[in-house]
């Protein structure tokens, strides 16, 4: 008997008379049914609105506007093949990916380095900085962003794409702080005492050791800033100025703005952007789903 | 382990922190006692009137009711609608894998993105009025998104599309933790379906609960970008939350106010960071024994 289903069945009454067993089993298949059409109609309400958005991008203006529901009919293709030849479309997923491996490369260094004393050793003051870091969870960039942006004109980061890379790596820290330290906590300590005796210092346990075992973890952490950096608006949009430098989030917020008239453009470029998400997401699920979990469950 | 070495290893870390974290967090704080356009020096020291200002501005007391009521219906609708779905993905349906992954997709999407779309469907004979009328509820149809009585909610409903996925994963995760036996146990002995999942499941799954809970209050007290694509807070600030009002001073140069609501919104998150960590964490770990 399948045992992980049991909560959602009607509990099988105790006598087996045929009326009570038959009911028992017209119940459960009422459930069933009931389940399915939830899941039926949520599956829906979350893809209408991405099925409207690839759609729409094969509609011409008037035919989003007269009829938005049905099939394109004629299907038109300018708006996607206009945007694949454009190149400030081509620079703006260039840009985003070159941010968003950027801040992977601070984040994915400095937040294993201390999670890693923060997990194995024991000093004073630990918990302390532990307590610092998860602190951040609370601050978040948006809440940030005025005195972030007066630090950045400061130290001459505006319209640098360091300017977003770093302060997302620095944003990136207590959630993958909070998420990788139990995960190096669960490593056994007879690793790291027969190692300290065969003579391998801290930096060589955590290059040999510990980083080959927590490819897991460290895989999360880096798709997790990945998608974030890649979504990300508020920092990119007041940081990169120059249309150069612009992300892709920048360019659906602009394109949605500036035509505000065409929305099939407005619609194909959307889901031009969206795509390369739905793509990271199809190959990293276990990753993107597994570091969330971990991090919250155990947290 | 020598202090050099644990300093070396903290060093970047701490390092990227106080920089854009700590020293932003500080700066704020200063900031939020001045009148101050954002150049110049700092001279205009005004106390804690920026707060007190706050407080008295009608925009700003709407803004904080428009987090309050995200607050309260994420709790109330967004996330026993999460746990419903947990369960629903828990049970032995075909296609659940599917499901999970399509379920999950908005989170993944930035919030450009959605915001963008769902502007595209709510608009005055969008894809909404539409269907609307051609199935006859014609006279239903509502401006989603420019009346001031409707908009709060419809972007609240825009909201849980986005997020309603990630409530849904800590949760099924802490589904999958809850031994099988004991809800066979429970059946044997008699119990039904919803005593099983009141008595059983419910109880056994409060910590993820709480940690739901927990991040779904922050969320929605911070909650800026979705909002600003989808409403830019309007119209006539029907929508606005305290970080959009935040970002309008902040446009509007008026950087010692702005900095003070920043400090405001961080106050309530410490607040309920704090009682979550009073009346829960501890709770939780000592119910669990787990690492952290």
């Amino acid at each position: 008997m399948p045992v992980s289903d049991l909560a959602l069945r009607p509990s099988r009454p105790d006598t087996a008379g045929d009326d009570s067993l038959r009911s028992y089993r017209l119940r459960r298949r009422a459930l069933r049914v009931l389940l399915y059409a939830t899941a039926f109609v949520t599956m829906a309400i979350v893809i209408i609105p991405l099925t409207f958005s690839v759609l729409g991008g094969f509609r011409d203006s008037q035919q989003l506007s007269a009829d938005p529901v049905g099939l394109p009919s004629p299907w038109v293709f300018d708006n996607y093949t206009t945007l694949l030849k454009s190149g400030s479309f081509w620079r703006q997923v260039w840009n985003s990916t070159f941010v968003a491996l950027l801040t992977t490369l601070f984040v994915l260094p400095a937040a294993s380095l201390s999670a890693f004393v923060l997990a194995r050793y024991k000093f004073r003051g630990r918990e302390l900085v532990y307590g610092l870091f998860t602190l951040g969870l609370l601050f978040p960039v948006a809440v940030a962003i005025l005195p972030l942006f007066i630090v950045l004109r400061q130290v001459g980061l505006l319209s640098n794409p360091l300017g977003v890379a770093l302060p997302q790596a620095a944003f990136g820290l207590p959630l993958s702080i909070v998420i990788m330290r139990p995960f190096f906590q669960a490593i056994p300590q007879s690793l790291q005492d027969a190692a300290r005796i065969d003579g391998c210092g801290p930096l060589r346990f955590y290059w040999y050791v510990m980083l080959p075992l927590s490819r897991p973890v460290l895989s999360t952490i880096a798709v997790i800033s990945i998608v974030g950096s890649w979504n990300a608006f508020l920092l990119p949009l007041l940081v990169l100025i120059d249309p150069n430098q612009h992300t892709l989030p920048i360019g659906v917020n602009n394109i949605s703005s500036q035509f505000s008239t065409d929305y099939s453009v407005v619609l194909a470029y959307t889901t031009l952007s969206m795509i390369p998400a739905l793509i990271f997401y199809a190959l990293a699920e276990r990753q993107i789903i597994g570091g969330l979990t971990n991090g919250a469950v155990k947290e | 382990m020598p202090w050099p070495t644990i300093i070396v290893f903290l060093l970047p870390a701490l390092a990227l922190y106080v920089v854009f974290l700590l020293i932003p967090i500080v700066l704020s704080t200063r900031y939020s006692l001045y009148a101050w356009n954002g150049f110049g020096p700092l001279e205009d020291f005004v106390g804690l009137d920026n707060f007190q200002q706050a407080f008295s501005d009608a925009r700003f007391r709407s803004a904080l009711w428009h987090n309050a009521v995200i607050v309260i219906f994420s709790l109330v609708i967004q996330l026993p609608a999460a746990l419903a779905l947990a369960m629903l993905l828990n049970a032995k349906l075909r296609g659940r894998a599917v499901m999970r992954t399509v379920f999950f997709a908005p989170y993944v999407l930035s919030e450009v993105v959605t915001g963008v779309v769902w502007r595209q469907i709510l608009r005055p004979d969008g894809l909404l009025d539409q269907s609307m009328q051609g199935v006859g509820l014609g006279g239903w149809t509502q401006g989603w998104l420019s009346d001031p009585d409707v908009v709060l909610y419809a972007l609240f409903f825009i909201i849980s599309w986005k997020y309603f996925g990630f409530h849904m994963i800590l949760m099924l995760a802490g589904l999958q933790q809850i031994p099988g036996e004991l809800k066979e146990a429970a059946s044997i002995d008699g119990a039904n379906a919803w005593t099983t999942f009141r008595y059983v499941t419910l109880p056994l799954l409060m910590p993820t609960v709480r940690v739901s809970l927990f991040l779904s209050v922050i969320g929605a007290l911070q909650i800026f970008d979705l909002v600003w694509v989808t409403t830019k807070g309007g119209p006539i600030g029907a929508s606005s939350t305290m970080s959009t009002f935040l970002y309008d001073r902040f446009r509007d140069s008026r950087f010692g106010y702005a900095s003070a609501v920043s400090i405001i919104i961080f106050g309530f998150s410490l607040v309920v960071a704090l009682l979550y960590q009073r009346f829960a964490l501890r709770r939780d770990l000592e119910g669990a024994g787990a690492g952290v």
